[in-house]
């Protein structure tokens, strides 16, 4: 019942972001030119290059919706497995250091200039920087099974200052070009959205999706720790890989064409478990939700808080969600007997 | 055949041996309480017996098959283990930790919920089983714990093995006392019980054999009288341990 009133809330809330995200922005359109703007491009295949209300929707703003509805989804699913997997609320992927991670492999990517050679470059690139560094935070903070929470927020500083010095002496290899292009891009933005960005995500993410969707229930039971879950016929280590390649492909595609855009994977999975509980059963599917929500509306504020100018997405998403960090810091700290 | 039977287990953590050359059986119907000092080897023992450790030598048998060719989930379905750690990550309530027992049976059926009554029944759990497990006391979380382990067990006869290790550590007295007597009632089913635990009094009292470990081997198995003498125990422990019958039962107590 809850459940049902939760998921029902958060689709009412993902129609509402995008009817007016669609609305929104420098060049505002009302609802009925954007009704006859769909009729055109879709129904009589006009080329949206030939009126301008059509080159705004269907060339800059459609896509960039959807690349934030998708990119919301994976980091959001991909924060809620992560935390399932560590046994720990706080596992959120950019504070132990998977964006940074990404971001190295993205950037080097972006500063060898190889983008251009395939489009799947990227997100490859920055899909194996998330899994270098998660396998390297695993074995470093768990015990028994459960990582621990102060071991695993100092192993997640150390990643993060070494990934952002490999980030910063490829930044330093970089030409101008390069440079200003990464800059942009770690600061978290979905203004680079294109078409085929948006399907090489949809792509990713539904596989990743889906995946974290297979095996939502076993994680449930990981938060026993891993003797007892073994013990109930789980095979934990082929979990636990399985389920960490899924939360890095997420990340990693999400992080390859939103840049560095944090805390979403923290935010969100919180928020769920407040309102339904810490079942994955649930939480995998309204996390998805939840981030579509909370990415497209961050990224309204991102396009008209300032006129003519477009924020960096990552900026709204850390006002809220280091807070909320801290929070969760304090409480877990202080609720389980300790540093634990 | 049901119960379990571990043969010449060997564990090693770099060259040490934490077991060497251990055999322990674990037959259907019967109470075995498995004691010894700290670091004696029971957890580890226990876990092999869990399947969460490999061993480096020896065959654990769990009815006829050996271990490492049966598959998790058949395995879990005939023997449910209780770790010590009852710590859960996140605040689920009550009755969902206890239905994650149904983990490796087909899925969630109607006769589950009823599974899961019963248990929870049985562990004096039923009002609190819409509470989050975080807010819940060692002892309760334990009960808990119990519950999830029953669940999983069931439906309880001659094949199941249920391994509880320090189950009622931190539970009171009297919380102790009808956790030990439901393991009892589950031997009465025809399961094989084998339970880890510090309290040599309750393991005289509740035990139908006694393995008594130390320095990761067997020192001493048998019934509560060959196993629970006043010599073995001192010696094993070292501290003056004193074993006295009445009212037809051995009791053991520090001598103080």
């Amino acid at each position: 019942m809850r459940v049902a009133v939760v998921t029902l809330i958060l689709v009412a809330a993902v129609l509402g972001v995008v009817m007016l995200s669609i609305g929104l922005g420098q060049f505002a359109t009302a609802p009925g030119d954007v009704f006859a703007s769909i009729r055109r491009v879709v129904f009589n295949g006009a080329d949206p290059l030939d009126n301008q209300v059509d080159a705004v929707l269907w060339n800059i703003r459609f896509p960039r919706i959807a690349l934030g509805l998708l990119a919301g989804a994976a980091l959001a699913v991909a924060g809620a497995v992560m935390q399932g997997v560590f046994a720990n609320p706080l596992a959120e992927p950019s504070i132990i250091g998977v964006n940074a991670g990404a971001s190295v492999g993205a950037t080097l990517v972006l500063v060898l200039g190889a983008a251009v050679t395939s489009p799947w470059l990227l997100p490859g690139a920055a899909f194996l920087g998330a899994i270098v560094v998660t396998v390297v935070v695993w074995a470093f903070a768990r015990t028994g099974g459960k990582a621990a929470v102060l071991t695993l927020v100092l192993t997640g500083i150390a990643i993060n200052a070494i990934a952002s010095a490999g980030t910063s002496f490829l930044i330093f290899l970089g030409d101008t070009t390069a440079r200003e292009q990464v800059i942009f891009w770690q600061l978290g933005t979905l203004s680079n959205a294109t078409w085929e960005a948006v399907g090489i995500t949809l792509v990713i993410f539904t596989a990743g999706f889906i995946g974290c969707m297979v095996i939502r229930r076993p994680i449930d039971v990981l938060s026993l720790g891993d003797a007892s879950a073994s013990a109930s016929g789980i095979h934990v280590e082929r979990l636990r890989l399985v389920a960490i390649l899924l939360a890095c492909l997420l990340t990693g595609v999400a992080v390859a064409f939103g840049g560095i855009i944090a805390f979403v994977g923290l935010i969100v999975p919180h928020t769920i478990r407040l309102m339904v509980g810490p079942s994955h059963r649930y939480l995998v599917p309204l996390s998805a939700l939840g981030g579509a929500v909370l990415l497209a509306a961050a990224d309204i504020a991102t396009r008209n808080l300032i006129a003519f100018s477009d924020l960096p997405i990552g900026i709204f998403t850390a006002i809220v969600g280091g807070p909320l960090f801290l929070l969760l810091l304090r409480r877990t700290l202080h609720g389980q007997g300790g540093l634990r | 055949m049901g119960g379990m039977t571990l043969s010449g287990i060997e564990v090693r953590i770099g060259q040490r041996k934490i077991l060497d050359d251990v055999t322990v059986e674990f037959p259907a119907g019967k109470v075995t309480v498995v004691i010894g000092p700290n670091g004696a080897g029971k957890s580890t023992m226990l876990a092999v017996a869990a399947g969460s450790i490999k061993p480096h030598a020896g065959v654990a048998r769990l009815g006829d098959d050996d271990l490492r060719h049966l598959p998790a989930r058949q395995a879990a379905r005939r023997r449910a283990v209780m770790p010590q750690d009852s710590h859960v990550a996140f605040p689920f309530t009550v009755r969902e930790v206890v239905e994650m027992g149904r983990t490796p049976w087909s899925g969630s059926s109607p006769a589950d919920r009823d599974i899961c009554d019963e248990a929870l029944e049985l562990t004096q759990m039923t009002a609190m089983a819409d509470r989050e497990i975080t807010t819940l006391s060692g002892g309760e979380r334990q009960r808990a714990a119990l519950a999830r382990v029953i669940t999983q067990a069931t439906p309880v006869d001659t094949e199941s093995v249920i391994l509880l290790d320090e189950p009622t550590s931190a539970m009171d007295i009297g919380h102790a006392e009808a956790t030990l007597s439901l393991a009892r009632d589950l031997a009465r089913r025809g399961a094989a019980i084998g339970i880890v635990l510090h309290d040599i009094d309750s393991a005289a009292a509740f035990a139908d054999q006694v393995v008594l470990m130390h320095h990761g081997q067997v020192h001493v198995a048998g019934t509560v009288g060959d196993v629970c003498r006043a010599e073995t125990l001192s010696d094993v422990y070292e501290t003056p341990i004193e074993v006295f019958e009445r009212d037809g039962r051995v009791h053991v107590t520090p001598r103080r």
